[in-house]
Order: C-alpha cells, then structure tokens, then sequence
C-alpha cells in the first residue's frame, strides 16, 4: 500500500470535535507507484466473475491488433503484386478482401470496447455497492474521525478515477500489442529497414521520460492551484451574506482575482509542456519516415525491396505513434488509478467497531427497560469518557440528562443506540445485553430525534415514512397529526407530496424538527432519545413542538438530554451527569435539597441568564406601577441585598390583598413576580422563583416592615443566605 | 446579444493569441502537406530508379518540413489553450466581481452547487468552445480544403473517390456526439443524484443507524448505482459503435483509393507514389475529421453554458448605488423607518406601512412568528434589500443617498449563520477590516469572551479555522461574531437571532458579551425569546408583515392585546405555574 495513508484509517484515531486533523490524510496523488501489486491483485477479484467476457475482449482484442498488423502488409501486397503487375481481374477481388479485413476490424473494435465497458461498469458498480455497504456497516468512530467530504471524495472520485483505470488497462493492453504487432512485422517484413526505423524508438522514450518529469510539476501546480480558486469560490459564495455586510466585497475581489492569476499562471506553464508533447512525436515519426525513404528508398532503388514495402512501412509508423502517445498520456492516469486502488481498499479494509455477535437474535417488542451497568467508555485510550455509568430507566418513563457540555450525555445515548461499544460493564434492554441482538432490530426499538433534524431530499411524506415504507398514508398523516405538523404540511404545495430542497431548506428549523419528530413517531420506536431535539427552535415553534414531546413521550421509555428547563419537569427522574459519570440523580426537588452540582448549574444559569434561559440585553427596565390598597407594605421599595456573590440592588413592587402578599422584584436578573407571600402584622415573606436554563432558584425574602424600611433575611437557594433592607420609594397606588 | 457571439468577445480580447493560433495553425497545415507529397516522390524515384541523393534531398525536405509543422503545431497548440486559458480567466474574475456585488435578493434564489458549476463546469465548457470550437475547429476546414485541393489538381478522379468518404464520417461523428450528448447529461445527471444519496447518507449516518435503515439506504443507492453504470454502458456502447464504424468508413477509402487508385496506376494516369501520397493524406485526415463532431458539439455546449453564465453577469442588483450617492458619515445612529414596505417578489409583500424611530443608542426589540417580517426589517437597513416603498433614514439621510461601503460600516450585524472563512482566527475577527493591530484583535476577542479560548489552542490566534483547519462551536463562532462586530465599532448594531444551541455556560458567556457590544449603539433585536424583549426600549410586535403592537413590555403587557397573549402562550407555561401574574390572583 502506498506509504502516505494508514495511520488516519486505524482505531483510536481520537480527535472528535478540535484538532479534528486525523482521518483521512490529505490528497497526495504525486509520486505513486505505476503498479501496485496489492491493488491490481485485489481489483482482478473484481474482474474474476467477468472472466468469460474479459478473454472475449482479449481475444477481440488480438484480433483487432491482427488487422492492424496486417493492413499495411496487405497494402503491400496489392501495390507491388497487383498494381504493378497491372493485374486488374486480380485487384478486383484483392480489394473486397482488404475489405473484409476491414470489416473483421470493424467487428472485433466493437466487440472489445463494447465489453470491456460492460465489464468495466459491472466492476464499478460493484465497487461502489461494497464501499457504500461496508461505509454502512462503519461505526460512528469511523465517521468522527473523518469528514464526510473525504469519504465522499473517496467513494465518488476515486471510483471514478478507477473507471478510468479499468479502461486505460485494457486500452493499454491493446496499445502495447499493437506495438509489438508492428515492431514484429517490420522486422519480419524487412529486418534491416525494420531495425533503422525502430532506432527512433530509444529517442522517443528518452523524450517521454523528461517530457513526464517536467511535466508532472506542473500538472501538480495546476491542481493545487484549480484547488484555490474553487475554495475561494465556494467560501464567497456560501460566506456571500458576511462578506457583503462587513464591506469586503473588494478585496476578496482583489484577493480571487489573485487566486486566479495563479491558476492561469499555472496553466499557462503546464500548456507550455502539454502544446510539445504532440509536436515533438510528430517530429520523430518524420524522421522515422524519412530514414525509410532515404534508406528503404536506397533499398528499391538496388532492387532488394519492392516500393510497396515503402507504403506499407509509412503506415505503419503512423500507425505505431498512436499507440506510444497514448501510453505516455495514460501515464499519470494509471499512477493516479493506482493511488486511487489503494484508497478505495483502504476504506474497504477498515474494520467496524460494532460488530454484530455472530448468531446474534433479533430483538423483538420490548417493555422498554433499559439498564446501564457499570458502563465505562472512552474515544481515545487513556482518555475516559465515561466511568461507572449506572442507569435504570423504567420501562415507560421518562429520564433527563443534564450537566455541562463534554460531561457525556451525548455520548450516553450513543451508546444506547450502540453506536459505540461499551468499554466496561453493559446495557441492556429489557434484559438483553445489546451486544447479544441484532443490529438492524435493535434500531427498530430505538429512536432518534437529534439536535439538528435530518431530512433527505424527497418529498415530505417519504421523509417522514423513511425506512418504514410501508406504512400507509393514513398512518403517515395520523403521525404528522400527533406531532402538529400536518396543518403546516397541508399547507404546502403538493401536501404530503411537496418536494424538500436541499436539507429540507425550504422549511424553517421548527417545521424540520416536527418532521423528524413525526418520523421519530412514525417508527413506533420503545425507546426514545431526544438529543437536545428543542435547542434550535425559537419560542413559537418551541411551543407546537411541546404538544409532539407530551404525544410522543407518552407509554414511552425516553432519554431526553433537555436545552430547556420545560422538558426536565416532565421526567421521572434527573440523572445529572458530570465527567462522565452520574454525579447527581433525583427530582428536580431531591435534587435542589441535595445541594450539589445541580444545585450548582442551577444557580449558574439564573445567575447569568434570565428566567427562561435567554440571552438579556442591557439594562432591565422598570416595571411600572405597583398596585396597593394602602396596607404598610404597599408601595415600592428600593433594595440593597447582602448576598454570598456581593451586594445587590433590585426593586421591589409590593401588593397586599388581604394577608396575601404579591408583587414585582426587579433584579439584576430581571423582573420577576412572585408568590406565596403573607404578611402578618408587620412582618412579611415571600419567595421568587427565579427561573433558569435548567431548573428554579428560589430566594426567600422575610423581613418586617418599620414605617418606610424593611429589613430581614434572604435565602438564596442553595448558595446560601444574606440580609437585605428596603426603603420605599413611592407609596402604593390604587388597584383596579 | 447572442450568446456566442459574446463569447467569442472575450477570446477577441485576446485578438493576437487568436490571429497568432490562427496564423500558425495555417502554416502548420500547410507544413503537413508536403510530407506525402515528399514520400510519392520518392517512391516515384526510387521506382525510375533515379538517384540516391534525390531521396537524401527528399528525405531532408520532409525532416525540414516535419520541424516546420512541429514548431508551427506547438505554437498553434500554445496559443489556441493559452487563449482560452486567458477567456476562461475573464470569465471567472467577472463571474466573481458580479457575485459579491449582488444584493442578498439575487443570492436567495441561488444554491451554492449551482453557482458553483456555474463558475467551474460551465466555464469550462466556454474554454473548450475558444479552444477546440474556434480554433480547432477552423483547422478541420483549412485541412480538408488543403488536402482535397493537392488531391484534386494531382487527380480529380481519385479525389472524388478518396473525398467522398470525408463529409460520410463528418456526418456519423456529429451525428455521433449529438446523439451521445443527451446520454452523457443524463448519465451525469444521475451521477449527481447518485452523489447526492451518498452525500445526505453520510453526513445523516447517525439517524440511518439510529432508524436502522442500513438496508433501506443500500437499496436506496443501489438503484441509483445501478443506474448509472447501465447509462454509462448505453453510452460506451453508442461511442463504440459509431467509433469503430468510422474507423471503417476510413479503412474502406484506402480500399476504395487502392482499388480505383490501382486502375489509374495501371492505366497510366497516376504514379504510384501520387496513389501512395494519397493514402498517406487520407492519414492525415483521419483525426481532425473524427474530432469535426465533438467539435461542433463544443459549440451546443458553450451556448447553454454561456447561457447560464451570462444569466448572472446580466442579473441586475436590486441594490443599487446611485451614481451620486455620497458617503455616509459616522452616524449618531438615528434611525426612521418612515411607511416602510419591503416586497421581494412583485407578488408578495414581506412588511408594509412601517413607521418607527430609534433614537440613538436605543435598542429596539422585532417580536414575531416565523415569516412575520422582523428579519426583513433588520435586512433593509443596511440595504441588502432595498424597500418598495416610503424610505428609511439614518441620522436625517436617506439610506439609498449614500454608498454602501459607509452604509454597511455604519450598521454592524451579527448574523444568524456566523460565517467562518478558512484563514486564521486573527484573520476572521478582523475581517472586512485591513489593517489591524493585534491588540485590537485580542481586545475584542476579550470582550467577546472568546480569548481564553483562543490563547489556550497551540498556535493561538494564528490557529486556522474553516475548512481544513479546526472547528469552532456554535458557541465560539457566535462570539467570534460578537468580536468582529466590536472591532468594526459600528454605531448601530443588528443582532439577527442568536438562538444556535448552546449550553448554558456559553449563553452565559455570549450575553456577557452582548452586553457589552450594545453598549451606547442603536440596536436592533430580532427576538426569539420574550425575555429580551423586556429590556428594549420599544417592542414592536410583529404579524404579517404589519406592526400590530408597539410599546414596551410592560406597556404591551397591560394593553392585553396579542402581546399579552402569546405571553400567556409562551412565557406562563415555561414557568409552569411556579410565578402568580397579577391579576390573575
């Protein structure tokens, strides 16, 4: 194999994410071998089933290189044997023979290049089926250490390249025995006169071998080159909206334009070899033919040859470069099919991670019970992803993922779906090792909705059906119904049946993500994984697609890794994962109580980030106009807090109704209502919830109330407790 | 004007590379003439048994002549492709230009794939048209016209024999290429598709494992495969046939020369070396008669391609400078939409009657369902689109009275899809910028929270990012984002949306940031989540294209109109019951 690649290809390439350089190496099609035995070995497997064709092709082949050999000879033959013996009875059958030769020509060309096409597009297509099956077969590792656009080169240019090669073989097969053919009949026609004129063949190589090493540099410069300028392209195209709205318009016109010279200066060095290459073995066939004339012509001249030979060996150096020029063009194309060979087996030699166990059963209904047990995995050895892992998800409910990002909660529901193995311990559904059943059923009680919803281009319905083309329409549309997608569906031209662009792009991020989730529905998975399925989506979508989550949730077993606070709720249980283990697990309550990381996080995200988890601009703005009904605490009060993080100001805007207590606090959070105050007397409490990414914080005001001051307590949640005074500001006004 | 014939215009740019292929392609034929001339002669000699040192004389003159064509062919050879290197290198630079001046009106319409074959594939095709069509093609005529006439003044018998075979193969190879030419489009049409299953397979690989749709998509290709290699077979076998079958058509001219040819000869009306010399001209011929139909097919090909080429280079920019327009000073950031309507297509009105103003270093909050204008109207500020009716101001001007470079440095916007250009990320902070200090760079790379991550990679702002460097995050390429726009300074801002997923260590990190970008700027929100909207000095609330609310939170929120109620929709039960809204009490 050729020496350059390997090391991308082998296991434990790591790199996920950053420093993602592994995989595949870059192109390095310079410098390969003309033969690389592993690879024509491997490629003539290809070719076995094709055997009876291919020696038809061969022998078309000879037959075809016969004619060739023997026109000129016949050609000969009628010059000196018929014209010149003005034999014209004889010349007129000699002819129709030279037909026929013709004819037999005319048959076995086609013959040959009509099956070796046959043979070279079933071996193709075969190629391609077991590159494109085996890529199935790959585990995702293999897919996170090389980008797709590699792998697609592989599987498209590469073949490709070898379409090239299958017929440069054959067709060089027949140059090489065209030459032989002719250099043979020159020099049985005439040894003497055969040997002067092959005495070219020695310049001609030499000519082709510097005229291959000049060129070659070149030919390197122009693709490095094209390489440029279709990147420029492409980045100012697709990058065309920045590129316009930061005013750089004129100079990555300057900077393409100097993209593009080097293209045409590159060019323009290459044709300089390119334009000589032709010329110069015209050159040579001349001086082949004219040391014929004077020397073939000195022969005649003595008599010892007839001047039909002169004809004939005209011919057949026209007919000899043809041959030669293309061997020297399909040079370069068999060096890079070689390279390309090696490739494609490369790709065809790497072995999946997951395989299925030999015998392995096919899962059929399951509850829906899944078990982690002891699970430990990692991407790269030494780096552990995930240690120790223990989960039990009911069959039926519901479980949360939270924790930072890299914590490995995508990673947890990878492995569900044993996308990877586990390194240590098992999981386990409804008590079958996942290890132990087969793939494809195991599949069929798993589903996934990602982050980013996946759609493929066709219609809408055939994106929903996916693999279950069987399902009916109805079921389709009952799907689409379940997950509030049908209105919009049916909304579009051609309903069910409207074509999707590329990437579904016609649709908006919102109506994508209520097809994956009718897709998901559709699929009638046990087990269901969201993978941050509601991260992309604004409010409004957010909102329709929350009814989906309750249909589809609902009898269910599901492992939602939650962007948002909503989803969280709804779960049985919160697993909170952390390094790559479960640090936390519990309700959202048990878990607040327990004081730790999700606690923590909690308090993070409230701490930055406003009640619903979004981004807050600037300052807050005042909330105007409490309410009142004149009792001491009504008004509006200005707070200055003592907290463990420092000292805050916030406004308070207070409302007694009765013994109940309500009101605004406008913090530096934002504003925020609250509830469950009382007052009694002079003393009043009430509590804020305050609501963040992933859960509430609740701070607990109690204080008393002294003519325009209240001082007391705050309880900040989890993070502690503080004092705070209020003075009014403005007394309370008059409620509706 | 005519497709080709401005096509043509851009290789008469290069008028003496054209005149020069065309000279030379001439005397290069002309040199081709004598060498079968010169080997019947000899023959002839040799046969009156003439002297050795008149085919020395021959022999040398054919060497001689065979330079002369070398030299000539090379130069016909060099020029012909460096003219239609130098075509294809105009047609590409205007190709660009004209892509980064069209308005984002014109780039809606457009994918990138076909722009891109647009650039590549289709100027491809003209090169090939200067290259083999004009030139080469020429060349075809000025041979059969050289050769017939030596046949003809040696023997017009012979000649209407061995010619007559030249406009038969003519015809099959331009019969040949037409028919094949539907066949290779379709074949790569299919190609396409074929690239496009592999493509959506690969990149999608985690739901057709997690759907276990392994077989499916095997299938799915397979048939797709399948197609292919039978239409390339089609195709092959059509090339073939007709290929072997002109092949023929030349073997059976020599037949034909030698048989009629032969009967001269013995009839005394033609030497032997004249019926040699026309075999050898037949010989010559062969090639660029076979070449003649993928020629002409050069020709079908350029005009669609140029078709498709010229359809962008004519496109005419929505946005257009006036020719009078002055440049926009720095701006205080006073902004009037006054009765604005904005309309992409003729059919269909995107915002109407939109009347607003924003004070400097307001910030102003678009609220909206999807297609309810708010992206429109942040668009039509910085002119990427232009309104239809009424006009927008800036600091008192009229924002189709200025030039857009000053426009667009006066309006920084952070975009929805943050674009990350293969270069450094020094490079891609101070983009659109020329000179810049480094520290500048950090500064804004500080402020954007993006420099602690930055300095921690190995070659820290000179890492490379984009494709064939390293990935960015939602996240960081969010506040690269944020970084760009700081240094750029702009005294109003557009935020387009940033609700790209990210945790919430990062969404803490890009509000930081945020906060400190708006800073004493005008900015213009598109919100997506109710909160921010809380904080805008004016919300405008938005369906159908018509601002149906406008106030701020706190005023829309008493007014209990649609505002209110996508509140209660949308922000209540996020909160689940957990807060008590007055008067719901």
């Amino acid at each position: 194999m050729n020496g350059g690649f390997g090391g991308g290809w082998m296991r434990g390439g790591g790199g996920r994410g950053m420093g993602g350089r592994m995989g595949i190496d870059e192109e390095q099609e310079e410098g390969g071998q003309l033969y690389d035995h592993q690879v024509v070995v491997r490629l003539m497997a290809y070719m076995r089933p094709h055997s009876k064709r291919l020696l038809a092709t061969i022998a078309a082949m000879f037959v075809y290189t016969g004619t060739i050999v023997v026109m000129p000879y016949m050609v000969k033959l009628i010059i000196d044997d018929y014209i010149h013996a003005g034999n014209l009875t004889g010349l007129n059958w000699v002819v129709p023979i030279f037909i026929g030769v013709a004819l037999v020509q005319y048959g076995s060309q086609y013959v040959n290049q009509r099956t070796m096409a046959f043979v070279g597009q079933r071996v193709l297509y075969k190629l391609r089926m077991d590159m494109f099956t085996h890529l199935q077969r790959l585990s995702m590792s293999f897919y996170d250490r090389n980008e797709v656009g590699r792998v697609m080169s592989r599987v498209q240019n590469d073949v490709q390249q070898l379409q090239e090669f299958l017929s440069i073989v054959l067709v060089t097969l027949g140059d090489v025995l065209s030459i032989s053919g002719i250099i043979v009949a020159m020099l049985l026609l005439n040894f003497k006169l055969g040997l002067i004129t092959l005495s070219v063949i020695p310049l001609l190589f030499m000519m082709l071998m510097m005229w291959q090493g000049y060129a070659r540099r070149s030919f390197m410069r122009v693709r490095k080159a094209i390489a440029v300028v279709n990147s420029g392209l492409q980045e100012n195209i697709s990058g065309v909206r920045v590129v316009q709205s930061l005013n750089r318009e004129d100079a990555n016109v300057k900077s393409f334009g100097r993209a593009n010279a080097e293209h045409l200066g590159a060019n323009l060095e290459a044709t300089k070899f390119t334009a000589a290459l032709f010329p110069a073995v015209e050159v040579l066939s001349a001086l082949g033919l004219a040391m014929v004339i004077f020397f073939g012509g000195s022969m005649a001249l003595q008599a010892t040859i007839e001047v039909g030979l002169l004809v004939a060996f005209a011919l057949y150096i026209q007919r000899f470069f043809e041959p030669v020029m293309n061997l020297t063009m399909q040079f370069g194309s068999l060096q890079r099919a070689m390279v390309s060979g090696a490739r494609i087996f490369e790709i065809l030699d790497v072995e999946p991670d997951v395989v299925e166990m030999e015998g392995a059963t096919p899962l059929h209904q399951v509850e829906g019970e899944v078990r982690f047990e002891g699970v430990g995995f990692h991407y790269k050895v030494g780096e552990p992803v995930l240690r120790d892992v223990n989960i039990h998800v009911t069959a039926g409910t519901t479980v949360a993922l939270v924790g930072p990002s890299g914590a490995g909660k995508t990673t947890i529901v990878s492995l569900m779906m044993r996308l990877y193995d586990v390194a240590e311990g098992r999981i386990t559904v409804d008590g079958h090792d996942i290890r132990d059943v087969d793939l494809d059923s195991l599949a069929k009680q798993i589903s996934l909705v990602p982050q980013e919803p996946y759609l493929f281009s066709g219609t809408i319905s055939e994106n929903i059906r996916y693999n279950r083309t069987e399902a009916t329409d109805e079921e389709v549309e009952s799907a689409s119904r379940a997950v509030g997608a049908h209105d919009f569906i049916s909304g579009l031209s051609g309903g069910y049946d409207c074509p999707l662009q590329e990437r579904g792009s016609n649709l908006s991020v919102g109506q994508r993500q209520l097809i994956s989730f009718a897709r998901a529905l559709l699929a009638h998975p046990r087990v269901l994984l969201l993978d941050e399925a509601t991260a992309n989506i604004d409010t409004y979508t957010e909102r329709l697609i929350q009814r989906a989550l309750d249909e589809l949730l609902s009898d269910r077993t599901a492992v939602v890794i939650a962007p948002r606070l909503s989803t969280v709720r709804n779960a049985a249980s919160i697993l909170v994962v952390d390094d790559g283990h479960i640090a936390e697990r519990g309700s959202h309550d048990e878990l607040m109580a327990l004081d730790g990381l999700y606690a923590r996080l909690y308090s993070y995200a409230t701490d930055g980030v406003n009640e619903d988890g979004d981004v807050v601009f600037g300052e807050q703005p005042k909330v105007a106009d409490p309410t009142s009904n004149g009792n001491v605490a009504d008004g509006t009060w200005l707070v200055t807090m003592e907290s463990p993080r420092g000292t805050r100001e916030g406004t308070l805007e207070l409302a007694v109704q009765g013994s109940a207590l309500t009101g605004i606090w406008s913090g530096p959070q934002g504003a925020q209502e609250f509830y469950g105050g009382s007052i009694e007397g002079t003393d009043l409490s009430w509590r804020v919830e305050m609501e963040g990414h992933m859960s509430k914080m609740s701070l607990n005001f109690s204080g008393s109330v002294e003519d325009d001051a209240i001082t007391g307590s705050v309880e900040f949640g989890s993070r502690g407790s503080g004092s705070f005074t209020a003075k009014r500001v403005e007394s309370g006004v008059a409620d509706e | 004007m005519r497709v080709l014939p401005r096509l043509a215009g851009y290789a008469f740019r290069h008028r003496w590379y054209l005149i020069g292929a065309y000279v030379t392609m001439t005397l290069s034929s002309l040199s081709a003439m004598v060498i079968p001339r010169m080997l019947g002669d000899a023959i002839d000699e040799a046969l009156a048994s003439g002297l050795q040192s008149k085919l020395l004389i021959l022999a040398g003159v054919i060497m001689a002549f065979s330079v002369l064509r070398g030299i000539f062919s090379y130069g016909q050879r060099y020029l012909s492709e460096a003219l239609s290197q130098r075509a294809a290198f105009d047609l590409r630079n205007d190709f660009f230009n004209k892509l980064q001046k069209l308005s984002f009106g014109f780039h809606d319409q457009q994918q990138t794939g076909n722009l891109m074959s647009k650039a590549t594939a289709d100027v491809e095709a003209v090169r090939m048209f200067v290259s083999m069509g004009l030139i080469r093609g020429l060349s075809v005529f000025i041979m059969v016209a050289l050769i017939g006439t030596v046949m003809f003044l040696t023997n017009w018998r012979l000649a209407i024999v061995s010619m007559a075979f030249v406009p038969i193969v003519m015809w099959r190879a331009i019969m040949m290429s037409t028919t094949l030419r539907p066949t290779w489009m379709k074949v790569q049409a299919e190609t396409g598709h074929l690239t496009t299953v592999l493509q959506e397979n690969l990149a999608g690989i985690r739901v057709v494992k997690a759907f276990g749709a392994r077989e499916f998509e095997v299938e799915k290709f397979e048939r797709k495969a399948g197609l292919v290699a039978d239409l390339t077979y089609k195709a092959t076998r059509l090339f073939a046939s007709q290929g072997s079958l002109m092949t023929f058509i030349f073997t059976a001219a020599t037949g034909a020369i030698l048989w009629a040819g032969g009967r001269e000869v013995i009839a005394g009306r033609l030497s032997t070396g004249e019926m040699a010399s026309f075999i050898m001209y037949m010989g010559l011929l062969g090639m660029p008669v076979r070449m003649s139909g993928w020629m002409v097919n050069t020709f079908s090909r350029a005009s669609s391609a140029g078709q498709r080429i010229f359809e962008v280079l004519d496109a005419e920019s929505p946005v257009q400078e006036r020719p009078d327009a002055n440049p926009l000073p720095w701006v205080a950031g006073h902004v009037k939409f006054s009765d604005v309507s904005v309309s992409y297509d003729s059919a269909e009105t995107a915002v109407r009657g939109i009347e607003f103003e924003a004070e400097p270093g307001q910030m102003i909050a678009f609220l909206g369902g999807p297609g309810s204008g708010k992206s429109t109207l942040a668009h039509v500020i910085p002119r990427f689109y232009d309104v239809s009716a009424g006009s927008i101001t800036i600091d008192g001007t009229d924002v189709r009275e200025v030039t857009l470079p000053s426009l667009r440095k006066n309006v920084g916007i952070v975009l929805q899809d943050v674009f990350v250009f293969a270069a450094t990320i020094q490079d891609n902070i101070a983009y659109g910028l020329d000179e810049v200090e480094t520290e500048d760079v950090i500064r804004a790379a500080k402020i954007a929270q993006l420099h602690e991550y930055i300095d921690g990679l190995p070659d820290g702002y000179d890492t490379w990012v984009g494709e064939r460097g390293i990935t960015l995050s939602g996240g960081q390429r969010q506040r690269l984002s944020i970084a760009r726009t700081i240094l750029l300074d702009p005294p109003i801002l557009i935020l387009d949306g940033s609700t790209s997923s990210v945790d919430m260590g990062t969404e803490h990190r890009i509000q930081e940031a945020l906060r400190e970008v708006i800073k004493g700027r005008t900015t213009f929100v598109i919100a997506h989540r109710l909160s921010t909207v809380k904080s805008a000095d004016l919300v405008l609330v938005l369906e159908g294209g018509e601002i149906v609310e406008r106030g701020t939170h706190q005023d829309l929120y008493d007014r209990g109109g649609f505002y209110r109620k996508i509140y209660d929709l949308q922000l209540r039960p996020q909160e689940k019951g957990a807060v008590t809204v007055r008067g719901d009490a």
